[in-house]
């Protein structure tokens, strides 16, 4: 029997990764609507466009990018607690690289350390060599993890905590202001009446979509991650593919460094991506992937679930929540999607929807 | 039906559906005090379905069931215990590294001065046991007592719980010896001999006649009918249960014989002292193209490290193997696929299945593999050599977009057939390709790794079952000890292979 093609198929519909995060999504900014006037309100200031709507999509941004990577390393059956302090070493070193005097290295010329468009190393590698320690970060990772047999939790748990300390290390423990105009750009630019990070994380997204479902990529990850032991007797790497699923968590935790630290001009490595590694994770599980079991994984529901978590952030702003009590209202979102993804709950949908019709077996 | 005062559970027009199955379609069932009831079944006949609707696992869509007089709905699996239904599963869900008195009262311990009376429940724990005629140390770990022992210590558990007037036994002997088994029916016989009414299901003809007073028949989800064992001979019951006779069966030893012309001479694979320290001593082994070789020896005999070892799984720490007349360097599963080597592995759910993947992804995994992460298969592709594989080995599913969890066990086995068969090799291992499986779809494999032979693979076939290593097999290596013992060639008795695996201290 040929599956049904029709827009109508109720039950295609909210077996389907994006339908929970969706929902979420739209149930949060119908409460704007209702509760918060003028939340959908937009204008175009010197060719930008403002609003409530923009900030959520400018600011879930590094959080789009995290959850792409986070995505594949869940599916496969792990988690990475480090990102949070991979996106601070990435950001401490693009900084030290844009003016290494600010933290006592007279290495360039001290008289321009404030103008705009001084960098001491060649821009394309300021905005290089950051991801490419942060893809060893991500290597280190993936060796604990597959190669070293050590659980997921617990090997990247050491870069979580060692992470901010190299950090500091980077950067001597001094917050850098960053003046280059160039860089500021990546948190603070518009193309086209949109944010220029929007664009990254489309870009980010675009690359990860390719990558794995252009590629048999995505189905050796799921693979891996529903039974690695049948993956491996066919003949699939799977150590291989884990070590991949680390590395490119830890690329898109240092493009998400490089936005955060961009778009607050400051780099502080105590504070770029403080508890970043929590909403990657809580985006991954609103896009329905399964933590700890790993497998079946959409990048476009992971993606929608960071919008839901900075939509919730951006409204609980808008109401007037001081911002110190937000993540006790992130708390509640986490319990919300326990209770969706419970089972009854899942049953109650399937109950509804009528899917109790049996498919005409093929005998 | 026949309902008399001893009936003690009767069920009605029991139906119950899946997605994309119809599991249980009108099936009647009742059962009497006193009785041990076989119920019998190809793999997705609807058995399990059956003791999930009685046992509160599963609530049937349309039926009736009657308990004890009374007609009652059972809603979850503690109230069917509290009625008094209690069951043990084929893995008992005891803790290994508890002692047996834990495991039989554990939640139930009794209490003195607010801590666990140790004396106390020891004692009762081994009252319990002696009650079914078993007497043993009570208090070692249950880790470390045979799986007969596990077994009576989940029914004394089962028992222990709530006055159980009804005892379900899922599959009990498929992982006990014959001495272990006997001991296990004494229990069943005693109990009945007490009044419990017992239903037992198992896929070994033998002990249904052994045991059983009645015996009930699924097919396909429905009810084929219930009898006594004295007025249905052995092959009639295979006969109810599969739907059709065993001519087939029949024909497989013209297939044998046809294909052994088709043998070639030169070598496929040979290896030379291979070996691995622990697993299997060093083996010289010849495959030639277009033949079967079966393996045969005990449990733990060293099977499936010869096949773990001719795919790649292990690494040899002697010996060599060559293919092609060239010496194999690179030990590993994707290098075997490469070389034209596919294994079937003996776990199917550990090994062999990825659940959450459809039928589709399942069949074409090891040939994307060895194609590598880019050289995708495109759908159109995918779809092409799923459909094509359904219809080839007869695989029963809705459609190819199917998670392959959905599927019996048989047909599971069939896909994981399929995902080998899409890789085209040259040598296909089989580790216990019928375990748990349907008579049907046995017969069915069997006559499939004799055609596939005629076509010119090479085919290993391993299988506790020596019937059908005799079956199919044209020659027999015979192992012992983890360690080859000798080898048949032609026709042999199954007497003189037995003698072999056995060994000469065999008196």
């Amino acid at each position: 029997m040929k599956q049904s093609k029709s827009f109508f198929d109720l039950r295609k519909i909210t077996e389907s990764k994006i339908f929970y995060p969706t929902v979420a999504l739209f149930l949060i900014l119908l409460f704007d609507l209702i509760i918060i006037p003028g939340f959908f309100h937009l204008e175009i200031k010197e060719g930008h466009l403002y609003g409530n709507l923009i900030d959520i999509l400018r600011n879930s941004a590094p959080t789009i990018v995290l959850a792409m990577g986070m995505t594949l390393v869940i599916a496969t059956g792990g988690v990475d607690l480090s990102v949070g302090a991979v996106m601070a070493i990435a950001a401490s070193t693009a900084c030290i690289m844009l003016n290494p005097n600010l933290i006592g290295l007279k290495l360039a010329d001290v008289t321009k350390e404030a103008d705009p468009t001084y960098s001491a190393s060649p821009l394309l590698l300021v905005f290089l060599v950051p991801l490419i320690i942060a893809g060893i970060c991500g290597l280190w990772n993936g060796i604990l993890v597959a190669y070293g047999r050590i659980e997921p939790m617990v090997a990247t748990l050491i870069l979580m905590i060692a992470g901010r300390g190299i950090a500091q290390l980077v950067t001597n423990a001094i917050k850098i202001i960053i003046y280059n105009n160039t860089f500021l750009e990546i948190g603070n630019g518009w193309v086209f009446l949109l944010p220029f990070a929007l664009y990254i994380a489309a870009f980010v997204f675009a690359i990860a979509w390719f990558i794995t479902r252009r590629t048999s990529l995505g189905l050796f990850i799921e693979s891996v991650g529903i039974n690695s032991r049948s993956s491996f007797f066919s003949g699939i790497d799977e150590k291989k593919i884990k070590l991949f699923a680390y590395v490119f968590c830890g690329i898109c935790a240092g493009i998400a460094g490089l936005i955060a630290v961009s778009s607050i001009r400051t780099s502080d490595a105590n504070e770029v991506g403080l508890y970043f590694e929590l909403d990657a994770i809580l985006a991954v599980i609103i896009g329905g992937t399964l933590l700890g079991a790993g497998g079946r994984f959409s990048l476009f529901a992971s993606a929608i679930g960071a919008l839901v978590i900075q939509a919730t952030t951006t409204s609980t702003l808008a109401l007037g929540v001081p911002a110190s009590a937000i993540i006790a209202v992130k708390a509640v979102v986490v319990i919300v999607v326990i209770i969706l993804y419970s089972r009854q709950v899942q049953d109650f949908v399937r109950k509804i929807v009528g899917q109790t019709k049996p498919m005409e077996s093929k005998s | 039906m026949v309902k008399t005062d001893n009936t003690i559970l009767t069920a009605e027009g029991i139906y119950k559906s899946f997605p994309g199955v119809q599991a249980l379609e009108n099936v009647d069932f009742n059962l009497n005090k006193g009785e041990i009831h076989a119920l019998v079944g190809e793999n997705g006949a609807g058995k399990s379905t059956l003791i999930k609707a009685l046992t509160g696992v599963e609530r049937p869509d349309k039926g009736a069931i009657n308990f004890d007089g009374k007609e009652v709905s059972i809603k979850s699996p503690q109230h069917a215990q509290e009625m008094g239904i209690s069951t043990v599963y084929q893995e008992t869900n005891l803790c290994p590294n508890l002692t047996i008195a834990e495991n039989i009262l554990i939640g139930r311990e009794p209490m003195k001065w607010g801590s666990i009376d140790w004396k106390t429940m020891n004692s009762q724990a081994k009252d319990i046991l002696l009650g079914l005629d078993i007497d043993l140390d009570v208090t070692q770990t249950l880790g470390s007592c045979s799986v007969a022992i596990q077994q009576m210590a989940a029914i004394a558990r089962a028992l222990e719980i709530t006055s159980a007037k009804i005892l379900i036994l899922d599959e009990p002997t498929s992982s006990l010896s014959i001495h272990e088994t006997q001991q296990l029916f004494g229990v069943m016989k005693k109990l009945k001999s007490e009044g419990m009414a017992i239903i037992f299901i198992t896929h070994f003809l033998d002990q249904v006649y052994e045991v059983a007073d009645r015996i009930t028949v699924l097919r396909n989800g429905k009810l084929v009918g219930t009898y006594a064992p004295s007025e249905l001979s052995h092959l009639e019951l295979i006969t109810k249960m599969i739907g059709r006779t065993l001519d087939e069966l029949d024909d497989m030893t013209k297939l044998k014989l046809e294909s052994s012309h088709h043998i070639k001479k030169e070598d496929l694979l040979e290896t030379k002292g291979l070996g691995r320290a622990g697993s299997i001593e060093p083996f010289d082994l010849t495959l030639h193209a277009g033949e079967v070789v079966g393996i045969a020896g005990l449990l733990g005999s060293g099977r499936t490290e010869i096949a773990e070892l001719l795919f790649g799984i292990e690494k040899p720490d002697s010996g060599s193997i060559n293919m092609d007349g060239k010496t194999v360097r690179n030990y590993s599963p994707i290098d075997s696929i490469d070389r034209g080597v596919a294994l079937c592995p003996e776990d199917r759910k550990v090994e062999g299945i990825v659940s959450d993947l459809t039928v589709r992804e399942n069949i074409i995994l090891a040939m994307q593999a060895s194609l590598g992460w880019f050289k995708r298969l495109s759908s159109a592709e995918q779809y092409e050599i799923a459909d094509k594989y359904i219809k080839l080995l007869n695989i029963s599913t809705p459609s190819a977009d199917q998670p392959v969890k959905n599927l019996s066990g048989g047909n599971q086995q069939k896909v994981i057939l399929a995902r080998w068969l899409a890789t085209n090799p040259r040598l296909l291992i089989l580790d216990e390709p019928t375990r748990g499986i349907d008579v049907g779809t046995k017969a069915e494999i069997q006559k499939l790794v004799l055609s596939l032979a005629e076509e010119g693979k090479s085919c290993v076939f391993i299988s506790s079952e020596l019937d059908e290593v005799l079956r199919t097999s044209h020659r027999i290596v015979v192992l012992r000890n983890k360690e080859k013992v000798t080898e048949f060639s032609g026709e042999v008795g199954e007497r003189k292979i037995m003698q072999a695996i056995a060994g000469s201290e065999k008196s």
